[in-house]
């Protein structure tokens, strides 16, 4: 019995979410009136001056009193933001200053007539719009509201006032508003006001006013208004038995499903679903079904479709498009799948005979539809909004009708000289030929006037008695019947064939090309590499100029644009709005649309990644509903490829981090006895020195010293080669590129193994005419006295060891050979791998660094180093140059003269 | 050369076991020593203490060795030798450029340590240089510019006995590419190392035995030459 009084755990979820929602939201007060007049203005000052008292911080915005002196003496004591004026072609109009309204950020802003059209140039097209900016920047707003604003019941209104409202609020906004303050007044006590001059009017709709202000019309809007907030307190208080567990009639969840086609009949078809939705607290979805009928009328009803759906979208609808060959079984499978309980659907407006053979969907609908109701409502066009604009025709139509009649004709020829040969029935066939060129070429109306004619000029020309209407033989009314009837058949079967054709291919092409993006995003390896195939893509199939924008350190950074297009500060201003509203905005939609090119936020799996900022041709103000959605398909796309890249750049990093880490180990394990050798001889030696020094003879002290001494030298090359190999390693060793003398550099190196090689004479050979070559000097010499300590190793005591220089076609060589027992052929490769270790001896020391470290210095010179074996024994390892482009050979040129004193 | 007994020499270095390791050696050759641990010491000690040489770390703690170099030569002109790592060639450099009279690297010899601090105690004095400087087989006549090599004359040309005299009076010191080119040559010639690699390699063949193995002409990797001396 207890389960049944725990609250339900997804409503405490909503209601907590909600709160956390309040938590970051500001919130919004609406005070809510049935007409102009009633005092919303004046009952919000009211409130604001209370809150003022209570020392919040508030802030009128922008506040119409309409000259009335008792809401302006309301208004003096508030502080007032300054409105911003705009100037739109020459005439200057004030609006609020929504960017000093967020920075000046008060508790709580005042916001009059919220349903109020921006001038163009400002950030949102409507005010609301600015209030929810303000309110998600936390500021708590005041805010005022008539009901015929209210866009479901828009046409309602009309309806009853005759007066149609352009400007209207979603209802979800009102939905949302925190508080709904209804403001009152008695329509007898408002029509006295008006007669007293007490309502502002504007001028332009002074003719109107008769209309609106009557007691009848007043009446009703104040029932809707006092209905509507009615259903608000009944929401509320079922929230709040539901939370607390008031066990009560909870209704089934109901879903709509309205259908939606673009007709001019539509949209009343779609406020009629959202107020019923409203009503009975469901869900509902706007659905329309792209049948790929490629008539033109169906062509440019898209237009209208997708107005639709953005209507049903700003009621509250979800919106559904299915592509599907006939929109009835598609809507009933659509409607089984989502558990929807109500279809709401028009009444036929066209008479029965005018549809034949085809039947009303609603029938069909009604026939096809266990367990769902059908609602059928009925839509009476509103005036002046009957009929869609008239579509121009192309040149398509006079030209395809007058091949028509020529088709015709030229078959009528045909058979004209055919008739000496063939019976006329055979003669039909020419005129079918005719019927499937014109529906092949002309079109599916053509094709039945080709169907037409071809019967009359049958029967004129060919059927006896020739030249007249008139017909012998009976029989031939079936041919005529045969001719027209497949004539009509093939046309419309050709027409359909083709249109879908061609609507598969369009939509093969959209797929594609999503598909080859996709395959070309899997192969980009950088995020610039991303941007670009994105680009390359967006400008083939959209026809649009791109630009893709990531966030770095709080600036937008450009990652690649299409050739030839500027993102200005404006929109670089818009791109960043973008990214941190998350909303699309720019061109084309409803927010900054001043702007040139469209900005569409790039969502990835875990939050924004950057904006793609599209540049439309200016002459195309809406985009068909497909573009659309291919332009989400891309956006989708390029977000996901540029979290792959950046996760896939983390992911190498680790690995980078990984190996790096395998290396220190192996360099742990290696050095660590390389590091210890030495110290055992210095520790040895210091030890013996410290505790017996004394006692021992000069010469054992002496040679102590000498070894300590050696080891200690040993030591410290060791370490510096560790530390070179992890500057190589970490890719910091940038050599700094000096004209060298190879001959110093070969001499230092000598000298810097000098102590060390005292039983192997190191020969050097320069060539005389070796020039300057650009080296690092430092790491150059540190190779060379790498491959020296290497050869010292392997060479037996008393061998030379050759340290030469020479040109080598273009290349300068720097050469260090040994008479030891060479390296077998095997691993001539490896002896430059880091800790390789010659298989040759296996008591030579040396973590196999020296030669890694050598190779590294060469490879950053732009050299390369090689080990070969010389023939009469030994190894020679090689280190091979580019040799200066500018050749100043040293030898030859002499010093700059200057007189001495 | 000037006795090292009886001069007061501050060693700068936050490493406790080498200033330890050069208070035993230079308290041996009669050398008393002052120590500061960090930049901001070394000032104040070389301001009150009045050191004859000074041996700074490039590496301390507080403050950038050069930016000590800079701040004591705005005041004085204490001879001082740098202790730098193998790696830090342009530290040398730099630290050379701004002042410092020579370097060691670390880890360094005793002998070479105390050679240094000769040389550059002897920058530092007002004792004038021999008007003949003979090392080795090496003999120049710096008032009649001749140079002699194992007896035998050997002709240079102005610019090479300019920057052999250099060396010369300066014998011991180390000597920065720049600093060579612009006291030879001029400022207009501070960049120029061709200039200068062309140069020395000329003067080396003439004067060195052996051009490969410089016996006078030393190279110091990375920072520049010095005129070495043999008995």
């Amino acid at each position: 019995m207890m389960e049944r009084h725990r609250p339900d755990p997804d409503a405490l979820l909503t209601r907590v979410q909600a709160a956390e929602q309040k938590e970051r939201r500001g919130e919004v007060k609406i005070f809510l009136g049935y007409a102009a007049g009633v005092g919303k203005t004046y009952a919000m000052l009211e409130a604001a001056q209370r809150r003022l008292v209570e020392g919040v911080d508030v802030v009128a915005a922008l506040v119409e009193t309409h000259g009335r002196r008792e809401t302006q003496a309301l208004l003096e004591s508030l502080p007032v933001i300054p409105r911003r004026e705009l100037n739109h072609r020459g005439i200057l109009v004030s609006e609020m200053d929504l960017d000093a309204v967020l920075a000046r950020s008060p508790q709580l802003v005042l916001v009059d007539e919220l349903a109020h059209t921006n001038a163009p140039g400002s950030r949102h097209l409507k005010r609301w719009q600015d209030v929810e900016e303000i309110l998600a920047a936390g500021i708590d707003v005041y805010s005022t509201l008539n009901i015929q604003h209210l866009e479901s019941l828009n046409d309602v209104v009309a309806q009853i006032t005759g007066v149609l409202v352009r400007e209207t609020v979603p209802d979800r906004f009102l939905d949302s508003a925190g508080e709904i303050v209804l403001v009152d007044l008695p329509p007898p006590e408002l029509l006295r006001r008006l007669r007293e001059g007490k309502v502002y009017v504007p001028e332009q709709a002074a003719r109107a006013i008769h209309k609106f202000f009557r007691a009848g019309n007043l009446s009703a809007l104040r029932e809707i208004t006092l209905r509507r907030v009615a259903d608000r307190v009944d929401e509320e208080m079922r929230a709040y038995m539901q939370s607390r567990s008031i066990p009560g009639p909870w209704p089934a969840a109901e879903r709509l499903l309205v259908c939606v086609s673009g007709s001019p009949y539509s949209e009343r078809l779609i406020r009629a679903a959202g107020r019923l939705a409203a009503e009975l607290r469901a869900e509902w979805v706007a659905v329309y079904v792209d049948t790929l009928d490629r008539d033109r009328q169906v062509q440019e009803n898209r237009e209208y479709v997708w107005r639709d759906l953005r209507l049903a979208e700003s009621l509250g609808a979800k919106v559904a498009s299915l592509t599907a060959p006939s929109a009835t079984p598609a809507i009933m499978e659509y409607a089984l799948k989502h558990n929807v309980t109500k279809i709401v659907t028009g009444k036929p407006v066209r008479p029965a005979w005018h549809r034949w053979p085809k039947r009303a969907i609603v029938d069909r609908l009604i026939q096809q539809s266990p367990g769902i109701d059908v609602v059928v409502v009925d839509v009476v066009p509103r005036e002046g909004h009957l009929h869609h604009p008239p579509v121009p025709d192309r040149q398509s139509s006079t030209f395809a009708y007058g091949a028509a009649f020529g088709l015709v004709m030229v078959a009528t020829l045909a058979a004209g000289f055919l008739q000496l040969f063939l019976a006329p029935t055979n003669l039909v066939m020419i005129y079918l030929l005719a019927v499937v060129l014109a529906a092949l070429y002309l079109g599916l109306r053509p094709a039945i006037l080709t169907a037409v004619m071809s019967v009359l000029a049958f029967d004129y020309y060919c059927v006896p008695p020739l030249f007249t209407f008139a017909v012998e033989d009976t029989q031939y009314f079936v041919t005529f019947a045969g001719l027209f009837t497949v004539g009509v058949t093939i046309s419309t079967l050709v027409a359909k064939a083709r249109a879908h054709a061609a609507a598969v291919q369009a939509r093969e092409i959209q797929t594609g090309s999503l598909y080859a993006l996709s395959r070309d995003l899997a192969g980009a390896f950088g995020p610039e590499a991303v941007a670009r195939s994105v680009i390359n893509h967006v400008g083939e199939v959209l026809e649009a100029g791109s630009a893709i924008m990531v966030s770095r350190d709080l600036s937008m950074e450009m990652l690649a644009a299409s050739p030839g297009l500027t993102i200005d500060d404006k929109e670089a201003a818009v791109a960043r709005w973008v990214f941190q509203n998350g909303t699309p905005a720019g061109a084309g939609t409803s927010s900054l649309s001043s702007a040139r090119m469209r900005h569409v936020p790039l969502q990835g799996t875990r939050g924004l990644v950057g904006v793609m900022a599209l540049a439309f041709d200016p002459q195309v103000r809406v985009l068909p509903p497909e573009k659309d959605s291919l332009i989400e398909a891309y956006a989708n796309l390029t977000a996901m490829a540029l979290e792959r890249v950046d996760l896939s750049r983390k992911a190498s990093q680790a690995k980078l981090l990984e190996e790096s880490d395998k290396l220190h180990q192996a360099v742990m394990s290696a050095i660590s006895h390389d590091l210890r050798t030495p110290l055992v001889s210095i520790t040895g030696a210091l030890s013996s020195l410290r505790e017996e020094g004394d006692r021992l003879p000069e010469s054992t002290r002496r040679e102590l010293v000498e070894g300590a001494w050696e080891e200690a030298g040993r030591l410290n090359q060791f370490v510096g080669n560790l530390l070179e190999m992890s500057r190589l390693e970490a890719g910091m060793l940038r050599p700094r590129l000096e004209a060298c003398d190879v001959q110093d550099l070969l001499g230092s190196a000598a000298t810097a193994i000098a102590h060390r090689s005292e039983n192997h004479p190191v020969l050097i050979s320069v060539s005389e005419d070796l020039p300057l070559i650009p080296l690092d000097f430092v790491l150059m010499k540190l190779a060379v006295v790498n491959l020296l300590d290497n050869a010292l190793k392997y060479s037996p005591a008393g061998l030379p060891i050759e340290l030469s220089a020479h040109p080598v076609s273009g290349r300068i060589e720097i050469e260090v050979a040994d008479r030891g027992p060479g390296i077998p052929a095997e691993e001539l490769e490896k002896v430059f791998d880091k800790f390789y270790r010659a298989s040759r001896e296996a008591d030579i020391g040396g973590t196999g660094l020296g030669l890694a470290i050598s190779r590294g210095i060469v490879e950053v010179h732009g050299g390369s180093i090689r080990a070969e074996n010389r023939p009469g024994g030994g190894a020679r390892l090689v280190i091979s140059l580019p040799a200066p482009v500018e050749a100043r050979t040293g030898s030859t040129i002499p010093s700059t003269g200057r007189e001495h004193a | 050369m000037p006795e090292l007994k009886g001069q007061r020499v501050l060693v700068v270095d936050d490493e406790k076991a080498i200033r330890r390791f050069l208070r035993s050696i230079l308290t041996a050759h009669g050398v008393e020593m002052l120590e500061a641990v960090s930049g901001g010491e070394a000032l104040a000690a070389a301001a009150a203490g009045r050191p004859d040489l000074i041996i700074l770390d490039l590496g301390l703690p507080d403050m950038d060795g050069q930016e000590v170099i800079r701040r004591l030569r705005e005041w004085s002109d204490i001879p001082i030798v740098v202790l730098s790592v193998r790696e830090d060639e342009a530290g040398k450099v730099a630290a050379l450029d701004s002042g410092a009279a020579d370097y060691v690297t670390k880890p360094f010899g005793t002998g070479e340590l105390l050679a240094r601090m000769r040389v550059a105690l002897r920058q530092g004095s007002t004792v004038p240089a021999e008007p003949v400087f003979r090392s080795g087989d090496l003999e120049v006549d710096l008032p009649d510019r001749r140079v002699q090599v194992g007896g035998r004359p050997v002709s240079l040309t102005p610019n090479e006995f300019d920057l052999l005299r250099l060396l010369v009076v300066h014998a011991g010191k180390v000597f920065t590419h720049r600093q060579i080119l612009v006291k030879v040559w001029g400022p207009g010639y501070a960049e120029d190392y061709h200039l200068l690699r062309v140069n020395i390699s000329n003067l080396r063949r003439k004067i060195e035995t052996d051009p490969a193995r410089p016996r006078h002409i030393v190279t110091e990797p990375g920072v520049g030459y010095r005129l070495q001396t043999s008995g």
